[in-house]
């Protein structure tokens, strides 16, 4: 399915680290589509290789120990899959870029803000400095940075977190990428800061147009901003729908789990318990076999213990892997 | 209404920050800034604010885990600055705290059995075959297998570890616990689990809590009261019902509303939001330290600094509290 809404399109995507105990798979087998202009998000708990995911399709897999594999990584009709790294360092930044979650630790803290934010214009570009300087106080506006020409010249350390935050955001979009990739990009931010870079983001999107991958462990985050949603689970994809099929009709055992534990700030303290999904996340080098999710899932079936079921259509692209949407019932 | 069990008078914890070479006067941090607060015998009382506001310190402060600057603690009447080491030490037994992260708070050459064992011996449990016992039930009462004693911290995952501090802060059966955004650094589906243990333990053992913590969505479930704190001031006092529902200190509303709902449905509601970014609490704004952000300030706002009291019931901090 590669129209020409489709931006981005992820197939058959695996990533393996080498280690001590043999190879560990940590994403397997995943694939989505982002259409231009979406906002597609990834959730997760950790573990579940929502990050993975985005370092390989940054092509930013340390390798060795990782080597990134999948069918074909179509971004805008390149195959990035197919890219050396050459090419890929060409592309990077500038027709895809990311935003990490640490704002503290992910800028350079003997650079300039300048300097920094900048970098992308001076490696793919060739404007020069006045140009470049010029560019990122523009963006610094765009992003909402008070006081932004006061900005240019300092260095990280002098900015708040959410100013940090702001100018990686800025950094990302400095070459108008058409898919911005954020990895948690909120989770190291106060409430209040967090709300003010997420109405950025949705306003960038409406205004620049540019796609971005949500990457979070918040399902609040997932509900606000997302116009379709990836669930995974110990490296897989186990549901994907349209933002409002997945709160209204969960399909996986997983997703109903993971709605149902999240305490609703809407909702007033009851003195029934929360609910939660028994056990823990499997380890990776040692998975469950049959469905993943199997030893922590009240309907498991025999058959769940057996064979892993797949990504199946419910209806209209609402996809879950799991035996109870078997047309079977599961007796396959 | 149960008894008072812990309270605070004017509590205060100002840090000196270096004076610079030719700077003579000595400048302080205001972590926490005259707090008066009672938290009554079984309740779990939740402290919340955005990071800075001095919620940590203040959880630290009641504790005498750091010395306050001005104030008072009284712990069931008893001052507890008053107290010589030997009689705060003893009063230890009293006063837990659980701490956030789970992989720094617990020491990773100690094995489960000498973590857990460490507070009961500091105190004289028992005998070590006693010790040995109370740990074991100290697990099960967390919910892990006694056969784990024997483990060292990294054989564990975070919910597990997050157990294992819980366990430490239980051994000397408490009856006051600080849980320091206890839950914070775990998975959702794990948090559950954590929380309704505490809850269970809660009921078991008649504790009462001071849950420090800046996720609301946690707040509102598991909380009786709410303190809201704002650069070491606490700004408005109330019962969960009441701030989730009615807040009227305009920061208060602001922090509710910034919270992601996790239903698509409800996005395109109406959403106040602050702008601008936190005052940096080395150089104070005059009168009320939110009316930089607060878009109903007033002159009065800007002179004067407003004393958390009474608004019909409910303690505020505002010239002008909202009324809805």
């Amino acid at each position: 399915m590669t129209d020409q809404t489709t931006l981005l399109s992820v197939r058959n995507l695996r990533t393996e680290f080498k280690t001590q105990n043999g190879p560990v798979r940590v994403v397997d087998g995943v694939s989505f589509d982002v259409g231009r202009g979406r906002i597609v998000g990834l959730v997760g708990e950790s573990g579940s290789g929502k990050s993975m995911t985005a370092l390989s399709l940054m092509g930013l897999v340390p390798s060795p120990p990782g080597r990134v594999n999948a069918d074909s990584i179509q971004l805008n009709g390149t195959d990035l899959a197919r890219l050396n790294s050459d090419e890929m360092r060409r592309r990077r930044g500038r027709e895809v870029a990311m935003v990490f979650q640490e704002p503290m630790t992910s800028l350079n803290p003997v650079k300039t803000m300048v300097q920094q934010v900048g970098e992308p214009l001076a490696i793919h570009t060739n404007l020069g400095k006045r140009a470049i300087r010029e560019k990122v106080l523009r963006m610094f506006e765009t992003v909402g940075i008070p006081e932004p020409a006061a900005r240019l010249d300092v260095y990280p350390h002098q900015l708040s977190g959410g100013l940090r935050q702001r100018a990686m955001i800025a950094m990302g979009l400095i070459c108008e990428p058409q898919l911005l990739i954020a990895d948690e990009p909120t989770t190291a931010l106060d409430v209040t800061t967090q709300a003010q870079i997420l109405r950025l983001m949705m306003a960038l999107r409406d205004k620049v147009g540019t796609a971005i991958v949500m990457i979070t462990h918040d399902l609040g985050i997932i509900a606000e901003m997302c116009d379709e949603v990836n669930v995974m689970y110990a490296g897989q994809i186990v549901e994907q729908a349209n933002v409002f099929d997945l709160f209204d009709r969960p399909s996986h055992p997983y997703t109903r789990g993971l709605l149902a534990s999240i305490p609703k700030a809407t909702e007033m303290r009851t003195t029934a318990r929360l609910n939660s999904i028994p056990g823990v996340v499997p380890n990776l080098a040692n998975l469950p076999n049959g469905c993943r999710f199997h030893p922590r899932c009240a309907d498991a079936m025999p058959i769940c213990k057996l064979k892993q079921p797949e990504l199946t259509d419910l209806s209209n692209g609402h996809k879950a892997r799991c035996w109870l949407h078997d047309k079977q019932g599961g007796k396959a | 209404m149960s008894e008072v069990l812990i309270s605070t008078e004017g509590l205060s914890k100002h840090y000196p920050i270096g004076s610079g070479f030719f700077r003579s006067q000595r400048r302080v941090v205001r972590a926490v800034d005259g707090i008066d607060l009672e938290i009554r015998e079984r309740e779990t009382f939740a402290l919340v604010g955005e990071s800075g506001c001095g919620k940590t310190t203040l959880g630290r402060v009641m504790l005498r885990l750091i010395e306050r600057t001005n104030g008072t603690v009284r712990y069931r009447g008893q001052d507890l600055h008053a107290l010589d080491d030997s009689a705060m030490r003893a009063m230890r037994k009293k006063l837990q705290i659980v701490f956030q992260d789970p992989y720094a708070s617990l020491n990773p050459r100690m094995r489960v059995k000498d973590i857990l064992a460490e507070p009961l011996r500091a105190h004289g449990f028992g005998t070590e075959a006693e010790i040995e016992e109370r740990c074991g039930e100290l697990l099960d009462m967390v919910g892990l297998r006694r056969q784990l004693l024997r483990r060292y911290p990294h054989q564990f995952s975070g919910g597990q570890r997050q157990r294992i501090g819980i366990a430490r802060a239980l051994a000397n059966s408490p009856e006051f616990v600080v849980c320091d955004e206890a839950v914070s650094a775990l998975d959702v589906s794990i948090q559950a689990q954590v929380l309704n243990l505490l809850r269970d333990l809660q009921e078991q053992l008649k504790l009462t809590y001071l849950f420090i913590t800046h996720d609301l969505s946690v707040v509102r479930q598991f909380a009786d009261r709410v303190g809201v704190m704002f650069l070491g001031r606490m700004v408005e006092v109330g019962t969960t019902e009441e701030i989730f529902s009615n807040p009227r200190h305009p920061y208060t509303m602001f922090l509710i509303s910034a919270v992601p709902r996790p239903d698509p449905h409800q996005r395109n509601r109406e959403r106040p939001m602050l702008v601008g970014d936190i005052p940096s609490p080395m150089n104070l704004p005059s009168g009320c330290r939110f009316h930089t952000r607060c878009p109903y300030a007033q002159a009065i706002c800007r002179s004067e600094e407003p004393s958390l009291s009474d608004h019909d019931g409910r303690a505020v901090a505002c010239h002008f509290p909202l009324d809805r």
